[in-house]
């Protein structure tokens, strides 16, 4: 191969490295290994984890142990979806694309909003990419965010802002609600959760009205199982709808990859960030599908896109809309049934004990927090050592407490037992 | 080596009903799904949820048996080339093999369902697993300090400007432009807009490198960074890279690397000892993750020890007692970028790589990458495609190459874009074409180092035969491709009359 190149060595393919940056030592990284050494090594580290599958956990905020259908393994781990690019070559990537424009199709229903991106990275990044598309939308120059928003979202909207010299005003929670926030002509857009980030079911449409006469946008990060039982924000008039969507057959991988979704008026269509499928013909007039819009886009826009991102979460995509047909119109309200009626059972239980109180008394989905005044260390303690992870820990005193679909009424009947025993 | 030229050669199993979506096999009552039972005692939902704030009507979604999903699926997954099918050189993307022990890995229960909020004391192989990638990408970039947090190259980016922001800043300094050179990737000049500064492009020399004398002459104290890729978008190192680091530091602004062409130099030279401040990672591009046809993908950033107080939070560290932590406690930090630690299921797959190869192996696969680049430039011109598609720059190129189709647009009839649509009818994945954009009518080729001489032989063949065919018929490629599920799409209406989902 060296001959046909016409060099003498490979070293002299590097012709145009000067000498003085060759690295003149090996990288002080270890030698390789044998497939079956890798694997020893790596299961050696997975098995130092606490896994959902070696404890009963409660964990939730922002990632919930859900069940996900074998169907979606099979799927998302075939070569023809795993090992492709980013479909620059239509004509032989149709699979990726329908795949996209029928994940946009229930996303849409699921948000209520008429267009929806192909996935962006993740839930709270892309309640910053929602701020950037207010920001380009009407140029003002402060957010008003309610502390119902996950935490690590409104910090993400923050670094982007600093660059955008934008102000974010936090909106503090009203016995868990967000109250009506003050909006004003400076206002580019007023964000929201649904449910929060404390598990309550917002109140969104009044919000929304305060925003819109002050001609701000309104974002509303949303849980997407529980819009399967709520009113579709975007039909409450909220504008932009993202939200993470790793309880769509995604796995916890410790946070991510995961995706997440982000959904618009027809209005803001044109600002919308990421991939966008369509549907259109080929020459034959046979129906087919393109990624479209693509003058927002970097690769042909640069300086002037709607935003830098290109690799995006396709897979991760891919697996929601083969778990959301999985669940299906039915399901998806069945599955929602049932977290209400289990952690509307939890929270029941766990009230009943002296020493917890609950944290507020909105209606709630799948988690809720409680206030261990005072002896929420020890709970733990005796939690994590009866192989219980009883929650997340939001300050001294309080836990957030999320049901998913695996977790039983003995597993809840375990976790108010070992509170019991803890405060007893 | 003779290369059929059959007008139908269906490389997928055609179905009268491959045009229907997941929505039109839709039936009422039809499902897949049986919800857990029920087994604490039944409220009515009135009481936990109150009407008024509940859906009227269930979002349309489909009504599907499982048989149905999965035979679905699987025959939209034929409509789709993949690069365990075939050979996919994508210029820019190192469309690199995907070892099958990484998936294995990555879905240990131990990786793949543990929870991101999981205290650290339960979680400390994964903590150990992304510091130890950390210290691997430090090793390999030169630059010690490591933040995985970062979605995707592009994320990395803006990362790497909001660093540069909050630096200068933190020296009492406001500037405004960022430098990209005219070869950049889109992503460049996307995210400096972005990151809320102005853009200036710096041009390319004759010999496709920086232009030094205009990088002089727009290199000042208004400008905060410079953004680079070495080996450039052309597959070209800058020969000049010392001197180039050397104007962009003396009027204070800081060097940047967009590391999506790590995949030249692992092992050889490193960004940090040419003068670079902060180098994102493509872990999906020189690292192995899967493309998973647009992501996911991850982004690292490694910075010089000037940069690092201002890194992401939080930082993964090791404590004086040898055990794996969460660092929030990070007062200057440009703060986060996204929720909990970054994708770490490609962080296992990174590491796995890394391990796997280690230092010898990085070297070697980089070597091998720039060689199979050469080797197949070469081949090229043994077969005469040069002649109508001659190289950019004549030059030895690194991990990957542009040729520009002009000549073959007048000689030949057919443009880069009838050559790309041919090739799919010979069962390859066409190159990344009209980029970079100071190339006319561009081909990026990037073969990677993960395939065979015999495959390269064959890829320099089938476009020599393309040519001749052209040559002969031009309209045969002009109307190109034959073979594939569908044909040529009518992408302008795709964006006039935008259909972008399911009418119901």
């Amino acid at each position: 191969m060296l001959a046909t190149v016409g060099v003498a060595s490979v070293d002299d393919l590097f012709a145009d490295v000067p000498s003085e940056l060759r690295l003149r030592r090996p990288l002080a990284l270890a030698e390789g290994m044998s497939e079956q050494e890798v694997f020893t090594e790596l299961a050696g580290l997975a098995a130092r984890n606490v896994s959902v599958e070696d404890e009963i956990s409660f964990l939730g905020a922002g990632m919930y142990d859900t069940y996900v259908p074998a169907l979606v393994d099979s799927i998302i781990s075939r070569s023809e979806f795993l090992t492709p690019y980013t479909p620059y070559q239509p004509e032989v990537s149709q699979g990726g694309l329908q795949a996209m424009f029928e994940y946009q199709t229930a996303i849409s229903e699921l948000t209520g909003l008429p267009v929806s991106n192909a996935s962006v990275y993740e839930g709270p990044s892309a309640v910053a990419a929602a701020g950037y598309l207010a920001k380009l939308h009407n140029g003002r120059s402060r957010f008003v965010v309610s502390e119902g928003v996950h935490p690590h979202a409104i910090e993400s909207l923050e670094t982007l802002a600093h660059g955008w010299e934008m102000e974010v005003e936090r909106v503090a929670l009203d016995n868990g609600a967000t109250p009506m926030p003050a909006v004003d002509e400076q206002v580019s857009a007023v964000v929201v959760a649904q449910p929060n980030f404390l598990g309550a079911v917002e109140r969104i449409e009044p919000i929304v009205e305060a925003a819109h006469a002050a001609g701000a946008l309104v974002i509303c990060a949303a849980d997407p199982i529980p819009l399967g039982l709520l009113q579709a924000p975007g039909a409450q008039g909220v504008d932009i709808v993202v939200g993470e969507g790793q309880t769509l057959g995604n796995r916890l991988d410790y946070g991510g990859p995961s995706f997440g979704f982000f959904a618009v008026t027809e209005s803001l269509m044109r600002r919308m960030p990421g991939r966008i499928a369509g549907r259109t013909r080929d020459l034959d007039g046979r129906t087919g599908y393109v990624l479209t819009l693509q003058t927002r886009e970097q690769h042909i826009r640069r300086e002037k896109a709607t935003s830098n991102i290109c690799t995006a979460q396709a897979l991760n995509a891919l697996a929601g809309i083969v778990y959301l047909s999985w669940l299906g119109r039915e399901g998806l309200i069945e599955l929602t049934e049932l977290l209400v009626q289990r952690t509307a059972y939890a929270r029941t239980r766990l009230a009943s004990i002296p020493g917890v109180e609950l944290a507020h008394h909105q209606p709630v989905v799948r988690e809720f927090p409680v206030r261990i005044t005072g002896r929420l260390d020890a709970v733990l303690e005796h939690c994590y050592a009866s192989g219980i992870n009883p929650g997340y820990r939001l300050s001294a005193d309080e836990l957030l407490v999320a049901i998913t679909e695996r977790r039983t009424r003995a597993d809840i009947d375990r976790l108010a037992t070992a509170i019991e025993e803890a405060l007893s | 080596m003779s290369v059929t030229t059959d007008r139908r050669s269906p490389w997928f199993i055609a179905a009268a009903d491959d045009d229907l979506t997941i929505f039109d096999r839709s039936r009422p009552g039809r499902r897949a799904f049986t919800a857990p039972t029920l087994d604490v005692p039944e409220r009515p939902l009135d009481e936990l949820i109150p009407a008024a704030l509940r859906r009227a009507t269930p979002a349309r979604l489909p009504e599907v048996s499982e048989p149905e999903i999965v035979r679905h699926y699987n025959r939209l997954s034929k409509r789709n080339f993949d690069l365990d099918t075939g050979f996919y050189p994508l210029g820019s993307c190192t469309m690199k093999h995907n070892p099958k022990l990484h998936e294995r890995i990555a879905a240990l229960p131990g990786h793949a369902r543990l929870h991101p909020l999981q205290r650290p004391a339960a979680a400390q192989g994964a903590l150990e697993l992304m510091w130890s990638l950390q210290q691997a990408l430090g090793e390999i970039s030169g630059l010690p300090h490591v933040s995985l947090q970062p979605s995707a190259g592009s994320h990395g980016e803006l990362a790497g400007v909001l660093l540069t922001r909050a630096f200068h800043e933190a020296h009492g300094q406001q500037r405004t432009k960022v430098l990209t050179p005219d070869t950049a990737h889109g992503t460049n000049p996307a995210t400096v807009t972005m990151a809320g500064y102005d853009l200036v492009k710096i041009g390319t020399d004759a010999a496709g490198n920086i232009d030094v004398a205009d990088l002089r002459e727009k290199a000042t104290d208004e400008v905060a960074c410079l953004m680079l890729t070495n080996p450039s978008t052309l597959g070209l190192f800058e020969p000049q890279i010392k001197e180039i680091a050397q104007i962009v530091h003396d009027v204070g602004a800081t060097l940047y690397y967009d590391g999506a062409n790590l995949n030249a130099i692992m092992g050889i030279c490193r960004p940090g000892d040419m003068g670079f401040d902060i180098v994102h990672f493509n872990l999906h591009k020189s690292f192995t993750q899967p493309h998973g046809g647009g992501g996911p993908g991850a982004g690292p950033i490694a910075v010089s020890d000037r940069i690092e107080p201002f890194l992401p939070r939080p930082q993964v560290v090791r404590r004086e007692d040898g055990s794996f932590d969460l660092d929030h406690d990070r007062p200057r930090s440009i703060g986060r970028l996204r929720g909990f630690q970054g994708n770490f299921g490609v962080f296992v797959r990174s590491y796995a790589y890394i391990r796997s190869l280690g230092a010898g192996g990085l070297r070697e696969a980089s070597e091998v990458a720039v060689l199979n680049a050469n080797y197949l430039l070469a081949r090229l011109r043994e077969e005469g495609v040069l002649e109508h598609l001659p190289a950019a720059y004549p030059r030895l190129c690194m991990h990957e190459f542009v040729l520009s189709g002009a000549p073959m647009k007048h000689e030949l009839g057919i443009r880069t874009l009838d050559l790309a649509k041919r090739l799919l009818d010979h069962g390859v994945h066409p190159p990344t074409v009209y980029f970079p954009l100071i190339v006319e009518e561009a081909l990026l080729i990037e073969p990677t180092e993960t395939e065979t001489r015999e495959t390269l032989d064959r890829f320099a063949a089938i476009v020599a035969d393309v040519l001749r065919e052209a040559a002969d018929d031009p309209e045969i490629a002009r109307g190109a491709p034959y073979s594939t599920p569908v044909r040529r799409l009518d992408e302008a209406g795709a964006a006039r009359q935008p259909v972008l989902r399911e009418q119901f």
